[in-house]
């Protein structure tokens, strides 16, 4: 143990001295980089890094609220929700893992008993080369799997949660359609958000909820903000693996507002029914392709019914469509059942619209008092216009015009006027008194009925006329000077290049047989049923044309906050109470003697007399399309009915009968079963009037519906 | 002046210090570098107790577990410390070569069936329901036996020969591998830090360290060219560069304990308090991770005083070190130093992202019972060259 004491002077000491020193230096200097890191990270940074904190333990959880139902206007509940189970994944992170979440969606077909590649499909985000079923929603939202399933199912992915990364189960609404498959296009239907819409509405994005749907047509699109409600929001504090641990905060979510409609579900039931079995009727005879029949309450301009045929199923919607099913409701085959006939709908009217050219021609100076000629045909400008069949009625008045609907007085009315405003080469401002008139009573623009995609029709007049020939006169005239060399028909094809011709050279010209086919409704002009049936009620209201409207009031989930919705006048006409009184008469008069006689032969008129006017309208390449246009009691109106079945022969076989079952049904007249008598059934609303008062929610949510 | 006699003389500076001391006799404690330990033990407690709070941060009264354990892990080791530092060190280094023994055995017991592998490393041996990591007290073995050896050179010399490092060479080896075979990284590093550290300060040639640092900078050249790390190891030094790049993979442990550590701000959340560390969101942060405890909840004030009271223990046992005469005693120190230097450097520059994430206790404050042992045994250590290096008696 005895060592010969050390020399500091010697090279090792001394070095291991030296060395002491340095390493002392040497931890300050290390120890105080921490400290320098430290405060950075701790002083200049501590905001950011509170805020990736608060990122990291706080999960906002948006809590949709409960999307308000559609009632009738007796407050039967014709869409409300259901809950069920829906299986979805997150799009982003099943992407992001290695086998693009093939093993995971394999674990899950197992569970859900789906094929996997029916999972697969869903996963897919639509797009124009995808097909039928993929995600029509953002990627940033959990895309629905399976819906509807069943609880110990949702349970075991719930439990299964590592097994099932990026799958969640959880309940959400789903629209329910209690009473099936009516009034489907009025309704709409929802779809999940796009990204695009997201994009596009900033208030969207804040209250994305994960599951959002939104409405996509009919009222669920129109009123999509106040059937939405405003969804709540949870701020959750969660650890590491994602677990709950307290509740941060917590905003309630507010459910959206009911509508309450001015439909009835039971006039709404008979317009449909009606409307289908006067289609069935006119075929094979003919094609009856399609129809519409609308029913308003002319003293406000409420939608009581409104039917268009072909219809579909509004459940197809839930939880996805396939492409199957897609392709179908889209398919021209399957007669386009999303598109309303009622609303976007366009038809030359016929003879319904004499009475747009009966009160322009009263306008015009024509007398009430004056009788008019009705010869078999009247050559007016070089060309003989004939009357339907050809039938002459010898001298009658403008009353007797109307019940007959014979054509060539008014033929004469729209000549008249016409040279009136100078023909081909008007001086000055031309009166156009057949357009404006038209115009008056609602038909060339949307009448503003709370429903999407409104047609607003065509009026025709020279104006019109012009602007049409300068849209089209590059490819008239074009084809003018080449022709037609890809028709292989010589002829045709040398009557085109004729027509394309004259188009080009004088398509401006509003010319004499245009007037003059306006004058009954043909040709150019074009009206959808809801304008009609807005139009009769007008005519019926003594004057007003109300905007219609299928939503009477809108009211809190607990029943407060009642707002009606007010009736909106859009005009009035300008014709005077005698003009207006003596068409009603004529009206009147269609159903008792005229072209709608056959249709009411078993309609008591003694206790409900209907006022209308029938209408066959032509167009070029197309069968007769069937019209009836009406109000009812007559002596004090209370309904307009408009009735159209495309391609369905003469309004007074097709149209009439089916407006005359949908009177029948509203005020509870049935045949009995052992006579053609007509007796007093059970009426669809008492004393066939709307409900004047609304229904009662109560504040539990509960709806008192009000007993008919 | 007494206890001057027969001793050669001294600078002037440490004559203040050796006034108090008697021959052989009275203990002379280093009451600062005890202070500095006590104080981080306290803290360490404070902070196991806080990193070990239920989820959803209970009364702390009941959830002591974790903490009355790491308080019986302390009070075991101060007690062995203590009787450590009332050993002579040269009984120690007389022991150097079977404490080494010791130590190597139980690195081999690990590797057969009484080893069990916790946290992917077989680095434990389970037996009565204790868990002892071997790995932590042949940090205390390798700083014996290499001080021995580096310290007593052939006759005539004055400094290792390079036999003598050669021979260290083979002594680091045998560990070193066995450590590898677990495999325990940072343990691996604190032993070849342990063995560069005193190397360089033994008054070994030059060339020898500069070479051995060539051969460490190949080493790592070749790990990298080669890939010999497991490829969650190159993504940690790869995260280490960004750790905000993959936040959910191989970074997420980086990027948290920067959250947690950031968001304590000036003065923390207050003990107890912290919602990071509520969440779990930082792992293993009883033990590898603590300091971002510190960071949180006691914010820059509580987190640099962990810094500045290790910077005082290394301060302190540098200087006991600078003044012994002996080169053992000395190179004791220096091995103590470097290990507690380098862990608590790599552990707090870990969890500030300057460091790649390795499995490295923070010292006297993380908890682990066999690390609390072994850190005060090294106390005791070097307690006992404070108390005896008198150069010669």
């Amino acid at each position: 143990m005895h060592k010969p004491p050390v020399d500091p002077a010697l090279p090792g000491p001394r070095l291991g001295r030296l060395g002491l020193i340095l390493a002392q230096v040497v931890v300050v200097a290390l120890f105080a980089a921490l400290g320098a890191r430290l405060w950075y990270l701790q002083v200049p940074m501590a905001d950011h890094y509170r805020e990736l904190a608060q990122a990291n333990h706080h999960q906002e959880l948006v809590v949709p609220a409960t999307r308000g139902q559609i009632l009738d206007s007796s407050g039967r509940a014709m869409v409300n929700n259901r809950t069920e189970l829906v299986v979805s994944a997150d799009y982003h992170e099943l992407q992001g893992m290695d086998d693009g979440g093939e093993k995971v969606l394999t674990e899950l077909s197992g569970v859900l008993d789906v094929p996997l590649k029916d999972l697969k499909q869903r996963m897919r985000l639509c797009g124009p080369e995808v097909e039928r079923p993929c995600w029509p929603g953002s990627p940033y939202q959990p895309v629905t799997l399976a819906d509807d399933v069943e609880a110990p199912v949702a349970l075991q992915i719930m439990e299964r949660s590592e097994d099932f990364p990026g799958i969640t189960a959880q309940a959400q609404a789903l629209r329910e359609y209690p009473y099936g498959e009516h009034a489907g296009q009025i309704l709409g239907y929802l779809q999940p958000v796009t990204q695009e819409e997201l994009e596009d509405r900033e208030e969207l994005r804040t209250q994305f909820t994960g599951i959002d749907q939104v409405g996509r047509d009919g009222l669920e699109a129109v009123y999509d903000e106040e059937l939405r409600g405003t969804p709540g929001l949870r701020t959750l504090g969660v650890n590491n693996h994602g677990e709950v641990m307290d509740l941060i905060s917590e905003r309630d979510p507010v459910a959206g507002r009911h509508l309450i409609t001015h439909l009835d579900m039971n006039v709404q039931k008979v317009a449909e029914q009606a409307l289908k079995e006067g289609m069935e009727n006119a075929r094979p005879k003919n094609i009856a392709d399609s129809g519409a029949a609308v029913v308003l309450d002319v003293k406000n301009g409420g939608v009581v019914a409104m039917a268009s045929l072909p219809t579909y199923d509004p459940t197809i919607w839930e939880g996805g469509v396939d492409q199957e099913t897609f392709d179908e409701i889209l398919s021209e085959e399957a007669g386009e059942p999303l598109l309303s006939r009622a609303v976007q709908g366009t038809y030359p009217p016929g003879s319904t619209f004499k009475v747009a050219s009966m009160l322009a021609a009263v306008e015009d100076g024509a007398s009430l008092r004056s009788t008019y000629a009705c010869p078999g045909s009247v050559s007016l400008a070089g060309q003989s216009y004939e009357n339907y069949e050809g039938s002459a009625q010898g001298t009658i008045s403008l009353k007797q015009a109307i019940v007959a609907s014979c054509n060539t007085v008014f033929y004469n009315f729209g000549y008249q006027m016409w040279q009136k405003d100078g023909g081909l080469h008007p001086e000055g401002e031309p009166e156009e008194t057949m357009a404006e008139t038209a115009r008056e009573l609602g038909f060339g623009s949307p009448t503003g009925i709370d429903l999407p995609y409104e047609t607003g029709g065509r009026i025709p007049d020279r104006e019109w006329k012009r602007t049409f020939w300068e849209e089209t006169r590059e490819v008239n005239c074009e084809r003018a000077e080449k022709g037609y060399p890809d028709v292989e028909d010589p002829s045709a094809a040398a009557y085109m290049k004729q027509l394309a011709h004259e188009h080009c050279v004088e398509g401006f010209e509003w010319r004499a047989n245009e007037a003059i086919n306006f004058a009954i409704g043909q040709g150019d002009v074009l009206v959808s049923p809801l304008q009609l049936a807005t139009a009769y009620s007008s005519i019926a209201n003594g004057g007003t044309v109300y905007e219609p409207r299928v939503v009477r009031a809108l009211a809190e989930a607990d029943g407060s906050g009642m707002e009606e919705v007010e009736p909106t006048v859009k005009g009035e006409l300008s014709a005077d109470d005698e003009t207006l009184s003596y068409l009603q008469e004529a009206l009147t008069e269609v159903t008792k003697s005229g072209t709608g006689r056959g249709a009411f032969a078993d309609f008591p008129q003694d206790r409900v007399s209907v006022a209308g006017k029938t209408g066959s309208a032509d167009a070029q390449g197309r069968e007769v399309s069937s019209w009836f246009a009406s109000y009812a009691p007559a002596d004090d109106p209370q309904y307009a009915v408009a009735v159209m079945v495309s391609q369905g022969g003469t309004g007074g076989e097709t149209a009439a009968p089916i407006a005359s079952e949908i009177y029948k049904g509203i005020y509870g007249f049935a045949p009995t079963e052992d006579s053609e008598e007509v007796e007093q059934g059970e009426p669809v609303l008492p004393d066939g009037v709307p409900h004047d008062e609304l229904p009662t929610i109560r504040d539990d949510g509960s709806i008192e519906t009000l007993e008919p | 002046m007494l206890n001057e006699m027969g001793r050669p003389p001294r600078r002037p500076l440490e004559l203040r210090r050796t006034v108090n001391s008697t021959v052989g006799g009275a203990r002379r404690l280093d009451w600062i570098l005890i202070s500095a330990v006590v104080a981080l033990c306290v803290m360490g407690a404070l902070l196991v107790w806080a990193a070990t709070l239920p989820g959803d941060g209970g009364d702390p009264m009941e959830s002591t577990e974790h903490l009355t354990r790491h308080l019986a892990h302390l009070a075991a080791a101060l007690v062995v410390g203590l009787a450590i530092a009332s050993v002579d060190y040269r009984t120690v280094r007389a022991y150097a070569p079977l404490v080494y023994l010791f130590t190597l055995a139980g690195l081999v017991l690990v590797l057969t069936p009484l080893g069990a592998v916790i946290n992917g490393s077989r680095g434990w041996i389970v037996v009565a329901g204790f868990q002892y990591q071997p790995s932590e007290l042949m940090k205390v073995g390798i700083i014996v036996v290499l001080a021995t050896l580096l310290a007593e050179p052939r006759d005539d010399e004055t400094r290792p020969m390079s036999r003598d490092v050669l021979f260290c060479l083979l002594v680091v080896a045998a560990p070193l591998a066995l450590v590898a075979l677990q495999p325990d990284l940072g343990t691996a590093l604190v032993l070849v830090a342990i063995f560069l550290g005193m190397l360089v300060l033994s008054g070994a040639s030059f060339i020898w360290v500069v070479g051995m640092l060539a051969c460490g900078a190949l080493a790592v050249a070749a790990v990298w060219v080669f890939e010999l790390l497991e490829p969650y190891q190159m993504q940690r030094l790869a995260t280490l560069v960004d750790p905000a790049a993959d936040p959910q993979g191989a970074g997420y442990n980086s990027a948290q304990a920067l959250i947690a550590v950031g968001s304590g701000g000036f003065d923390g959340t207050g003990l107890f308090e912290g919602e990071q560390t509520h969440g779990r969101f930082v792992p293993e942060q009883h033990t590898d991770f603590i300091f971002t405890v510190a960071g949180e909840e006691l914010g820059f004030l509580g987190a640099f005083a962990i810094i500045g009271l290790m910077a005082t223990i290394l301060w302190r046992i540098l200087r006991i070190a600078r003044a012994c005469d002996l080169p053992y005693p000395r190179l004791v120190c220096i091995g103590v130093a470097t290990w507690f230097g380098f862990q608590s450097f790599v552990n707090i520059g870990m969890c500030l992202g300057m460091m790649p994430v390795t499995g490295i206790p923070l010292p006297f404050v993380s908890y682990g019972g066999t690390a609390v042992m072994a850190n005060m045994i090294a106390l005791g250590l070097v307690l006992g060259v404070n108390s005896r290096d008198r150069g010669f008696e």
